[in-house]
């Protein structure tokens, strides 16, 4: 039992080496029902670990038995178990997605794809933040592979661009690594938030220099807004499981701002307290306008749905910005949510794409879709989700977002701006969805391109989110609101985690 | 010695940042590689420079911090990585996209490239 902590690392691993090796590598049925066994057990792993740190609080595994602040440790405590819960099962619609013949695009799909599940669950587990720098690094060579699987211009040249942004931003990263670790003289994170309060004066300017450099380079995974640009051309010319289960990688971001940003400068920073909020608000603000324009502006469903992920990142990044305990919980909620929908939405384009013939996903008028009840009826769930009508869970995640604003001036800078974004969905999605699902001529001689039923099954599975997250509303919003009161609880998130440390 | 380590880490960055602002991807693939000797140069330096000190504890009067070096060592090995994954990506789009130009387009070719987009259009 005691080892379960680092079971969503160490599976995908392992399974993704033996299917390297000749005897499975050829043969696409044995890898397909490897892989998606594999992420079905890492589902129940990571529900069994949610269970577990209900009951007994937070788990540390410390690697190699060198205990904390010195050797590397995993913490499992009630953000990052749910974040891996919500990985493992996002990687099991994917992957039971792209079963429909997605993986025969290319070579060696399916130990990519795992490897990428290990990075995502290495990076919310981690509790170092060097460490966090390697799994970032494993999730991110995974990602690039990946981009580029089954080929084409589009996919090249989207990732020329992501590679060298995001190989640029892990050089950022270091060279903050190494600012905070020259001062601070560690890097396990909990270890960091004691010993920042305990900086010396003329320390403290570096220290901030090297936390400024890692807000950069999470702001860039979670495309913040002069970061951002890379991300609607990457998301949309990805193949469309891969961009579904990228849906997670900018809440990889997310996650590490709110780390990194509450427990280490968190309230207890002594002089560099909350330092960051200061550049999070305008930031996060201007991430939701521009996502707004990007989403009014998109010709296409996919680059719609990559839009929609910017506004998403920066409705987190608002939350992040305000600091307290109510809107990390409204944040984590929001994210589950958002993780779900867009990675449905980027499915069931490719699903309209495929329908549509030469238009693909364009909105252009175009020949009638060979399911329209089916995919329409799918396709308006996910709609009402993401603008955040009442019946679904979006109405959920931004009301709780929205009712963090305590103060009246921080409410005047995101009630309007929130609000606003959500309109211009609705009237995006308004747009799309007359164009997508009625103004087609009612031509007979559709081609019989029915949705493949694995495919149906995947889409299914991530609407059914939408609802399950409103019916099971009262256990997850308390269970988040734990979950932030333990991030934001210097006795919860830091001392335990350092049983060596004389109090 | 800090002086000159300094003026090392700070020069190639200042290459580094110049070469992956260049418009081809050779030039940008060189500055992602000298960024990363300045990053691993400065990852060093974060646990202080000494002389005849070594990492090990009873070896020398002063030993010097191993973390660092072990850090180094790890961002040397996915520096690398990234490198070998960066050059081939590099060499794909080359061969897919018909030039080395990151977007893909030359721009001297502009005229060109306009009148056959303006044709995709019409399309």
């Amino acid at each position: 039992m005691q080892h379960w902590t680092i079971l969503p690392i160490l599976l995908p691993l392992l399974v993704a080496s033996v299917m390297l090796l000749p005897p499975l590598a050829s043969r696409i049925n044995w890898l397909r029902i490897a892989s998606v066994s594999t992420l079905l057990v890492l589902t129940i792993i990571a529900a069994m670990q949610v269970v577990t740190v209900i009951d007994h609080g937070s788990q540390m595994y410390v690697l190699g038995g060198w205990s904390p602040p010195f050797g590397i440790a995993l913490v499992a405590d009630k953000m990052s178990s749910l974040l891996v819960l919500l990985t493992c099962f996002l990687a099991l619609t994917c992957m039971i997605y792209a079963c429909a013949g997605h993986d025969k695009g290319g070579e060696y799909f399916h130990p990519l794809f795992l490897f990428q599940i290990m990075g995502i669950n290495g990076a919310f587990l981690t509790g170092d933040l060097f460490n966090l720098f390697v799994f970032f690094e494993v999730l991110l060579i995974a990602s690039y592979a990946l981009l580029v699987h089954a080929g084409g211009k589009n996919k090249t040249q989207a990732a020329v661009h992501y590679v060298v942004i995001n190989l640029l931003g892990s050089s950022l990263f270091l060279l903050g690594l190494g600012i905070l670790y020259g001062t601070l003289g560690t890097l396990n994170i909990a270890d960091m938030a004691v010993k920042i309060s305990q900086l010396p004066q003329n320390e403290t300017i570096i220290a901030k220099i090297g936390a400024l450099l890692l807000l950069i380079v999470f702001g860039l995974k979670s495309a913040m807004l002069p970061l951002q640009f890379w991300l609607p051309r990457t998301y949309s010319s990805a193949s469309a499981p891969v961009a579904a289960l990228f849906a997670i990688m900018t809440k990889v971001g997310i996650y590490s701002i709110f780390r990194v940003f509450t427990v280490i400068f968190g309230d207890d920073a002594g002089e560099l307290a909350n330092f960051a909020s200061d550049w999070l608000w305008p930031l996060a603000l201007l991430t939701i306008a521009i996502g707004s324009l990007g989403v009014l502006a998109s010709p296409t469903i996919k680059l719609l749905s990559a839009n929609l992920v910017i506004i998403s990142a920066g409705t987190l990044l608002v939350a992040a910005a305000l600091h307290t305990e109510l809107a990390t919980a409204g944040a984590l909620y929001y994210l589950i949510h958002s993780t779900l929908v867009t990675a449905g939405l980027f499915l069931l384009a490719d699903i309209i794409a495929k329908q549509r013939g030469q238009a693909e996903d364009r909105l252009v008028n175009a020949r009638a879709l060979a399911q329209p009840r089916l995919i329409g009826f799918g396709f308006a769930i996910l709609a009402l989700t993401i603008i955040g009508m009442p019946p679904f869970s979006g109405f959920i995640g931004k009301v709780m977002i929205l009712n963090a604003a305590e103060s009246m001036t921080t409410r005047l800078w995101i009630w309007p701006v929130i609000l606003i974004s959500s309109l211009i969905a609705l009237i995006a999605f308004s747009r799309s969805t007359s164009r997508l699902f009625w103004k087609s001529p009612n031509n007979k001689n559709t081609p019989d391109e029915k949705a493949h039923p694995y495919e149906i099954t995947a889409i299914t599975m991530l609407i059914l989110g939408a609802p399950l997250l409103v019916i099971f509303g009262g256990p997850i919003t308390d269970y988040v609101i734990q979950a932030a009161a333990d991030l934001h609880d210097i006795n919860v998130s830091v001392y335990p985690l350092l049983p060596e440390v004389s109090l | 010695m800090e002086g000159i380590y300094a003026f090392c880490v700070g020069l190639l960055t200042a290459c580094g940042i110049f070469l992956t602002l260049r418009g081809r991807t050779f030039s940008v693939v060189l500055g992602l590689t000298m960024m990363s000797y300045a990053v691993n140069l400065f990852l060093f330096a974060s646990g202080r420079l000494t002389i005849n000190s070594a990492a090990i504890l009873g070896q020398s009067d002063t030993y010097a911090d191993p973390l660092p070096q072990a850090l180094v060592l790890t961002a040397i090995v996915i520096g690398f990585a990234m490198t070998a994954f960066v050059v081939i990506l590099s060499m794909r789009a080359r061969a897919d996209l018909g030039n080395d130009h990151v977007d893909g387009k030359d721009p001297n070719e502009i005229p060109t490239d306009m009148s056959q987009s303006k044709k995709g259009e019409r399309n």
